[in-house]
């Protein structure tokens, strides 16, 4: 099982990040992600593969002061 | 206006607006515009497939440097895991460390902030602290290495404009760094106030996104701080308890009309 955006997802362990953003239409840019309450930065996110119950989190620029 | 300095990069504008609150992304481009300003600041959420247009491509479009926050993180932990987060995602290593304290008033965690500010700076940001208005937890932002200090004046979404104007005059005083009013705004009176105190800056959001007519109020908190500047600069005059006249006695006439009763009758 896999959590992304504190929802259960079906996607497969082993899955890489980059499959997941994919998986939730993520854009190309302005775009960061935490799995287990760490940064997997940019550059990893094609080799990052996520482990089971791993819970992720995908976010980008919303308007804020 | 002379332009101001934050960590070695010049600013033209005075104004820093905050994003949040602006009905339409329409309305903020045309905002953005008629503030002049040259930074604003965005927050990071979890991504919404149903949100429509794209905030990062409207400030692309406006030419505007992006200042992400920390808005709604309660520990030093979880700023500093926003603010890594934020600097992937928009490669910059600015931030506005928010840390609060308090749901009711937004009004900052000291401890959390300055312990946040302190493991940023050491890992190379260049921190923007949302603080209170005590001119102590000032100094010690200023002793971890931020860059600038953002006292309210106000809590977040008041507009209550400065509440405690002596604090400011004191953070103005014991700082070199950039003061930069963040949060309280009301209207551009309150934004002339703080550059008349000494303020190097002015952010805020709600003021202007959440005005009746956004895009004007942003034109007016504009002139508003170039006022207050220039004011600051003119040197005002000392507040005095009863009137100064500013015409001279001297010369004045002394008038007798004939009905007074002290007039002499006429031989």
């Amino acid at each position: 099982m896999i959590v992304v955006n504190g929802r259960d997802t079906d996607l497969s362990p082993g899955i890489t990040l980059r499959g997941v953003l994919d998986s939730v239409g993520a854009p190309g840019r302005g775009v960061a992600v935490a799995v287990d309450a760490e940064v997997v930065p940019r550059g990893e996110w094609d080799v990052f593969r996520v482990p089971d119950g791993a819970r992720v989190e995908i976010l980008t620029a919303v308007q804020g002061g | 206006m002379t332009p101001m300095r934050i960590a070695g990069h010049e600013f033209t504008s005075r104004l820093i607006l905050g994003t949040g609150g602006f009905p339409r992304l329409g309305t903020l481009d045309e905002a953005i515009r008629a503030s002049g300003t040259e930074m604003v600041t965005v927050a990071l959420r979890r991504i919404d497939a149903a949100a429509r247009g794209s905030l990062v491509d409207v400030l692309d479009a406006c030419g505007v440097r992006v200042l992400p926050n920390t808005a709604g993180c309660f520990t030093a932990r979880d700023a500093v895991l926003t603010a890594k987060l934020a600097r992937d995602a928009f490669e910059t290593e600015w931030v506005k460390l928010e840390v609060i304290g308090d749901e009711r008033t937004l009004l900052p965690d000291a401890v959390e902030l300055v312990a946040a500010a302190e493991q940023l700076v050491d890992d190379g940001f260049i921190v923007l602290p949302y603080t209170t208005d005590d001119p102590v937890l000032a100094r010690r932002l200023e002793d971890v290495g931020c860059a600038a200090i953002m006292p309210l004046g106000s809590p977040i979404g008041s507009g209550m404009g400065i509440n405690n104007a002596y604090n400011l005059r004191l953070i103005r005083e014991g700082t070199a760094l950039p003061v930069i009013l963040d949060a309280g705004v009301g209207t551009a009176s309150d934004a002339v106030l703080a550059m008349e105190l000494g303020c190097d800056a002015v952010l805020c959001a709600s003021a202007i996104s959440r005005a009746e007519d956004p895009v004007a109020m942003a034109r007016a908190i504009r002139l508003a701080i170039e006022a207050g500047v220039l004011a600051r600069g003119a040197g005002r005059i000392p507040q005095r308890r009863y009137a100064e006249a500013s015409t001279q006695h001297e010369g004045a006439p002394e008038f007798v009309h004939p009905s007074d009763p002290a007039r002499a009758p006429q031989a």
